[in-house]
């Protein structure tokens, strides 16, 4: 079991200097952005898919989620979804599936 | 030089010193005022205004960076904002040192183009994504690499007096 301070930290809402801005490529901003694992879920059923694959494997997933939200088990399964190669909807679909079981398991946790 | 309205009016000499300056900034009064048939030190009257009244504003080296070895990348961004938090936008890019131009244009909503430089594509996406698009106001972000340059030229005095003539 996880502390409540260490949950509620991975939760809260990050400044918005520190929030996920999504781009689909070099330099280009989509004008998405997330600053929160709640947002984040949702973000990732809304963004261009060609966004999702740009980020994936750069790393910039794992390493917003470790360093931000502080969450290495999170960022742990991002980095083994590349390993797998999806792209297009199925990248998406299991990046959600992934993000949002962790959020809902998290926010269980968080409130029991 | 003449002050009118508040406004700068160059005369005769004025704008050929100008040229002359465009073409080769290291050149003495001595030579400008040989060029010209007129004393240096009337050369030198006609500078110390302009440089006075902000109409040169600065001297400066053209460096050929791939020449001593600076690897670098160019891009030019298009900064789509909020009306009411452009000016704020242009103010903060202005303010970087990876931001070497920044003007406003109304040719497709309100945006800001800025020329930016970095060391890589690495550097130049994380100094758009860590420092631009969470500025408040931004909405989206163009971003094209320059890969190749074929025309670099200042605006040229000589070409538009020549031009406005006609």
């Amino acid at each position: 079991m996880v502390a409540n301070s260490s949950i509620s930290r991975v939760l809260r809402k990050v400044p918005r200097e520190n929030a996920f801005y999504f781009f689909t490529s070099i330099g280009n901003y989509t004008g998405e952005n997330a600053a929160s694992l709640e947002e984040f879920v949702r973000k990732i059923k809304e963004v261009d898919a060609k966004s999702l694959g740009f980020h994936l494997y750069r790393g910039d997933f794992e390493k917003w989620v470790a360093e931000t939200l502080e969450d290495e088990e999170l960022a742990e399964k991002i980095r083994s979804l590349k390993s797998l190669s999806p792209s297009g909807n199925s990248l998406r679909n299991q990046l959600y599936l992934i993000v949002s079981k962790q959020y809902e398991k998290l926010k269980g946790e968080f409130c029991s | 030089m003449k002050i009118k309205n508040q406004a700068v009016v160059l005369d005769n000499l004025d704008w050929k010193i100008l040229q002359i300056l465009q073409e080769n900034a290291k050149q003495t009064y001595t030579e400008i005022g040989q060029l010209l048939g007129v004393a240096h030190s009337t050369i030198y009257d006609h500078i110390h205004k302009m440089e006075e009244h902000g109409v040169i504003k600065k001297y400066t080296a053209v460096v050929d960076l791939e020449k001593i070895g600076i690897k670098h990348v160019t891009a030019i961004m298009t900064v789509f904002t909020n009306p009411q938090e452009s000016e704020k936008v242009a103010k903060r890019l202005s303010e970087s040192k990876e931001v070497l131009e920044v003007s406003a244009s109304l040719s497709e909503n309100l945006s800001i183009i800025a020329k930016v430089v970095a060391e890589n594509q690495n550097r130049l996406h994380l100094f758009i994504a860590q420092s631009v698009a969470p500025l408040p106001g931004v909405l989206r972000i163009r971003t094209s690499i320059i890969t190749r340059k074929y025309k670099d030229e200042r605006f040229s005095i000589e070409k538009w007096k020549m031009e406005s003539k006609h």
